[in-house]
């Protein structure tokens, strides 16, 4: 098993509208995955979580594997890039706030 | 349909009111987000992946068209102008704000509705038969007993904080179609060999991550001893349930572990306990209110009409769309000139249970002009007109057809049920949605479709198996398997009187893999079935799951080995579909 660390964000679900948040450089919250400040080393990550620890404005934070691309921060897991995307079933369900476009789902692309 | 009385109004609108402190004491900091949760669960309101979901109860899957219309309004006011119907015949509001959930409930109440007991280790909504009151085959009309017992279990002290949820299902009819068996309590309305009403009680049905067939525990319960009984039945549940492993707190966990026979014994010293000590009106059905109750739900004034209508048969004559529609959406009526009419949310290419709130207005509008204004959710995500008349039925298809509401595809192949999945859930392993919006779309030809004639296709996006597919002919499950979303079948489920549990197929599919594999599957059952009359299960239950099983995997040469158990690390506690 490697024990490479792997870069984190924060995010956490809004506590007004339960929108998807990352916390930025300046422990605000943003919708936008790109401004989420990224951990490195594993006590910067921890003082990242400790920071989010803010009951006023969110519910949940926790810790999330990521990576970046030339598109920016990419989270790892599938769960994540829905949680990032928005529901995949209709750009109606899009997320509130985001300027991309959704990407069509896996699953819709395939077999029709 | 029952009214609630200035009893149930005024409990409705204290709770609403203490939820609105609630909120505000959650937004000021008084109350931490750990002290908040669980009062915002007891009031259905969830947090989902993207935002809040606020379950609504529809108490056994009735409503009026008043009802239906605060239901569109909310959608349009405070969410995103549509609801989702789920497998507990409640609805779910996507997208609240948390500051607006306290206004909406307000709007409930205005219509005798609320979000109480949708969650947490509470009693849940009572379910019932969505055809009750109107089904030919029904013997009595479950919804009594199921108003009984919600206002028995409403804000039951005793039974607040159970060791997990409790769900209880009536059916009054032979042929199941509330799923009673595959219920922590499923009531069977009977009539003993003298004639006399009462019901035949199954204890310890469930699905999820260790699904169990009811077993029963009282062949015959007169019906005055309903409420002691099942009264007995949560004691000796609350007491002896497991608490320290929610995995194994459910009751058909206890059942299983003590045995039927300890286990119904327990129950009957408790029932006797409970009559000898308490014999009085705390536990005993009060015949009076329970007349009270059954008057709420006499039959419409039915008109007397001959079997057969002129104007139906000349539209069934004349419209193939309607022919179709007929065939497959309608239902027999006890009452002569009657039909009982299914809504499909299952458009093709739609999501299974979602309705806008445009077409929630235009159903509530069709209720009240044909349809006595009555209005059922059924299990399997879709919407009942119990009381046609047969001669309006093609000026009820008619506006259907206006707003994509008129899918001639009951029981078909593409009435699916589908979880919310992980395009909501945030228990999910994997989506839901999106599978039964390819398959659907894959096998949209109508003739297609009737040439597979009846199945049973439904998904769920974790091992809670909100979605039922532990009981599909062919069931799917969503998993997340190191990393990528996995798809397990399962063969032969039955929902009905013969419960059973679907076998697992083999190894899983990539979600791009799960037509080709249905379709491979639906090509054998046409090639092995005796003719058209045999359906998909019939056919399993003949000659078994091995040819099917290699049809789904053709490159394994013989049968595929039984996989592993799943290792999906992601471990959930409580659905959110229902
Ligand atoms: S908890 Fe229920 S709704 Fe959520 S994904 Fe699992 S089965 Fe579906």
């Amino acid at each position: 098993m490697s024990n490479i660390f792997k870069p984190k964000i924060v995010s956490a679900n809004d506590l007004f509208d339960g929108d998807v948040v990352y916390m930025d450089g300046d422990g605000n919250w943003s919708r936008q995955i790109a401004e989420a400040a990224m951990a490195s080393a594993p006590n910067a990550a921890e003082a990242l979580l400790a920071r989010a620890d803010q009951p006023a404005k969110v519910v949940g934070p926790y810790l999330l594997d990521v990576t970046v691309d030339d598109n920016g921060i990419q989270p790892e897991h599938f769960r994540e890039r829905f949680r990032e995307t928005g529901s995949t079933l209709n750009a109606k369900f899009a997320r509130l706030n985001r300027s991309s476009p959704l990407e069509e789902s896996a699953v819709t692309q395939g077999n029709r | 349909m029952y009214r609630y009385d200035e009893f149930d109004d005024a409990l409705v609108r204290d709770r609403v009111q203490r939820f609105r402190g609630q909120v505000e004491r959650r937004i000021s900091g008084a109350l931490t987000e750990d002290e908040f949760k669980p009062l915002r669960l007891q009031n259905g309101l969830y947090l989902q992946l993207h935002a809040y979901m606020l379950r609504v109860a529809i108490p056994y899957g009735t409503l009026n068209s008043r009802q239906m219309r605060q239901l569109a309004m909310i959608a349009e006011r405070w969410d995103r102008g549509y609801g989702h119907f789920t497998t507990r015949q409640n609805i779910q509001f996507n997208w609240p704000k948390l500051t607006d959930t306290a206004a909406i409930l307000d709007a409930l109440a205005d219509v005798g509705m609320h979000a109480i007991q949708t969650s947490g280790n509470c009693i849940r909504n009572v379910t019932a038969d969505h055809f009750a009151g109107a089904a030919a085959d029904e013997i009595e009309d479950p919804r009594p007993t199921a108003e009984l017992l919600r206002q028995w279990s409403t804000d039951h002290p005793e039974f607040a904080f159970l060791p997990r949820k409790f769900k209880i299902a009536v059916t009054g009819s032979p042929n199941d179609r509330a799923v009673t068996k595959a219920h922590d309590i499923g009531l069977r309305m009977i009539r003993n060999e003298a004639e006399e009403p009462g019901y035949e009680v199954i204890v310890g049905g469930g699905l999820g991550r260790t699904p169990m067939v009811g077993k029963v525990v009282r062949a015959f319960l007169p019906k005055s001893d309903l409420l002691a009984y099942v009264e007995a039945i949560l004691r000796v549940y609350n007491l002896e349930g497991r608490r320290d492993n929610k995995y194994k707190a459910r009751i058909k966990i206890l059942l299983h572990e003590t045995g039927l026979e300890q286990f119904s014994a327990a129950v009957e010293r408790e029932f006797d306990d409970l009559k000898a000590v308490q014999g009085g009106p705390s536990v005993a059905v009060d015949p009076q209110e329970l007349a009270r109750i059954e008057a709420y739900f006499s039959a419409p004034a039915f008109e007397v009409l001959d079997e057969a209508d002129e104007t139906f048969e000349t539209a069934l004559a004349a419209d193939g769309t309607f022919r179709a529609w007929s065939k497959q959406n309608l239902a027999e009526h006890r009452q002569p000139g009657y039909a009982i009419a299914t809504i499909s949310l299952k458009a093709i290419g739609e999501v299974p249970g979602d309705a806008t709130a445009d077409q929630m207005r235009l159903i509530a509008d069709i209720s009240e002009q044909f349809g006595h204004d009555e209005l059922r959710i059924s299990h399997e995500q879709n919407i009942v007109l119990p009381h046609v008349r047969k001669r309006d039925l093609p000026a009820v298809f008619a506006l259907l057809q206006t707003a994509g509401l008129a899918t001639a595809n009951l029981g078909l192949i593409s009435d699916i049920i589908a979880c919310p999945g992980m395009d909501y859930c945030a228990l999910a392993t994997a989506r839901s949605i999106p599978i039964a919006q390819d398959i659907a779309r894959h096998f949209a030809d109508p003739t297609y479709a009737q040439t597979i004639g009846e199945m049973k296709i439904k998904i769920s996006g974790c091992i809670n198996a909100c979605g039922h597919h532990h009981v599909a002919h062919i069931g799917i499950l969503g998993l997340d398997r190191r990393g990528v979303e996995n798809y397990q079948i399962t063969l032969g489920g039955d929902h009905t009187e013969t419960l059973a549990i679907g076998e697992r197929a083999g190894p899983g599919f990539g979600a791009e893999e799960v037509v080709p594999a249905i379709q491979r599957l639906i090509d054998a059952y046409l090639t092995l079935r005796n003719g058209p009359k045999e359906t998909f299960l019939m056919v399993y239950r003949r000659i078994g799951a091995e040819p099917f099983k290699k049809a789904l995997y053709p490159d394994s040469g013989s049968t595929a080995p039984n996989p592993p158990a799943p290792s999906s690390d992601v471990i959930s506690f409580s659905g959110t579909a229902g």
